[in-house]
């Protein structure tokens, strides 16, 4: 286990006593499986005793994360085994997510743009979120015809009330950072181009703190909905073999146009 | 808000964020092709447009309209 790292979809470095964590894949931080390996390597930092807190933010202009590979997802379609593949996926997923959220130590991220499927997902393990005004929340998976894999159900409805949730997931829109604060989605709303640098400033006085005091509020006040998560996955699976989920999957890569694509 | 207020604060709007080349953007040209507005500019006019009028816009509705009288057709039927 390093504290230093430099990968090809993500990179951390200790900070007084912060782990920062920066995505960097273009063209939006999609999660595949070359960022699924690096995260399974940031697991180990979570325990070490020299990482008091972490802090999870974008290099990238477009976004904070545009979600799961979906091309990669398309790619396997119709492969001997193809399915158990998406599961076996999905186990290393939420096992990683699982980590991020569980952690002892605080855990914050600071968000811009983009921030839709899974991206939003890996957002929801974090403790603390900071929005910039350009932020845009969204969980797109229905208009393909399957439910959010990463844990998405789950953290909302422990985190939101019901409303907001079934809004975000039954109609497919974006929630600008504004509604989204408003909402509970997020903790603060930054001045634009200020995210980071609060997020910076609330993970550090975190990290001041006794990490046993730290991991027991944690304890109480985000319970692992464990149950839930686990019936997520077996319910992705049963949707995603569906025909009109391969059909949706088609149009959604085939599509070459650089406008927004709508179902 | 009428509607050629609305049309005086939308091509503000879109000068902007998209620079001085939209000032000159008439209300029925194509802001896709004029502007070469992609995906993600085109969720940032989302957020704009929310902010600027203090309204909420399904994606759909903002993304289905492709010129200045299309997006004021929007928020006219929202305001």
């Amino acid at each position: 286990m390093s504290l230093a790292f430099t990968g090809e979809a993500l990179s951390w470095a200790l900070e007084q006593g912060v782990l920062e964590v920066s995505l960097h894949r273009a063209p939006c931080n999609e999660l595949g499986v070359a960022a699924l390996a690096e995260l399974e390597l940031l697991v180990p930092c979570l325990t070490h005793p020299d990482v008091r807190a972490l802090l999870l933010f974008s290099r990238l202009d477009s976004g904070f994360s545009a979600g799961a590979d979906l091309r990669a997802l398309h790619a396997g379609l119709g492969a001997e085994g193809w399915v158990d593949g998406v599961r076996a996926f999905l186990d290393r997923i939420h096992a990683v997510f699982d980590a991020l959220d569980q952690a002892g130590i605080p855990t914050f991220a600071a968000v811009h743009r983009v921030v839709f499927g899974g991206g939003l997902e890996l957002m929801l393990t974090c403790d603390v979120v900071v929005a910039d005004p350009s932020a845009r929340f969204c969980l797109p998976e229905l208009r393909l015809g399957i439910i959010p894999g990463f844990g998405a159900i789950p953290r909302l409805t422990r985190d939101l009330a019901g409303p907001v949730v079934r809004d975000l997931l039954l109609t497919g829109r974006s929630l600008g950072a504004r509604r989204a604060y408003e909402a509970g989605l997020v903790a603060h709303l930054a001045s634009p181009g200020k995210s980071l640098d609060l997020a910076r400033s609330l993970a550090r006085q975190a990290a001041k703190f006794p990490v046993a005091a730290t991991a027991a509020a944690k304890l109480l006040a985000k319970p692992l909905p464990r149950a839930a998560l686990d019936r997520e996955k077996d319910l992705f699976c049963a949707l995603v073999v569906r025909p009109e989920v391969t059909a949706a999957l088609g149009r959604f890569v085939a599509d070459a146009s650089t406008r927004p694509y709508l179902p | 808000m009428t509607r050629p207020e609305l049309l005086v604060r939308l091509r503000a709007l879109a000068v902007h964020r998209f620079g001085p080349r939209a000032a000159g953007l008439s209300d029925d040209q194509d802001l896709f092709d004029v502007l070469g507005i992609d995906s993600l500019a085109a969720l940032d006019l989302l957020t704009d447009l929310e902010v600027a009028f203090s309204v909420e816009i399904p994606d759909w509705e903002v993304q289905g309209a492709t010129t200045l009288a299309g997006l004021a057709d929007v928020l006219g039927r929202r305001l």
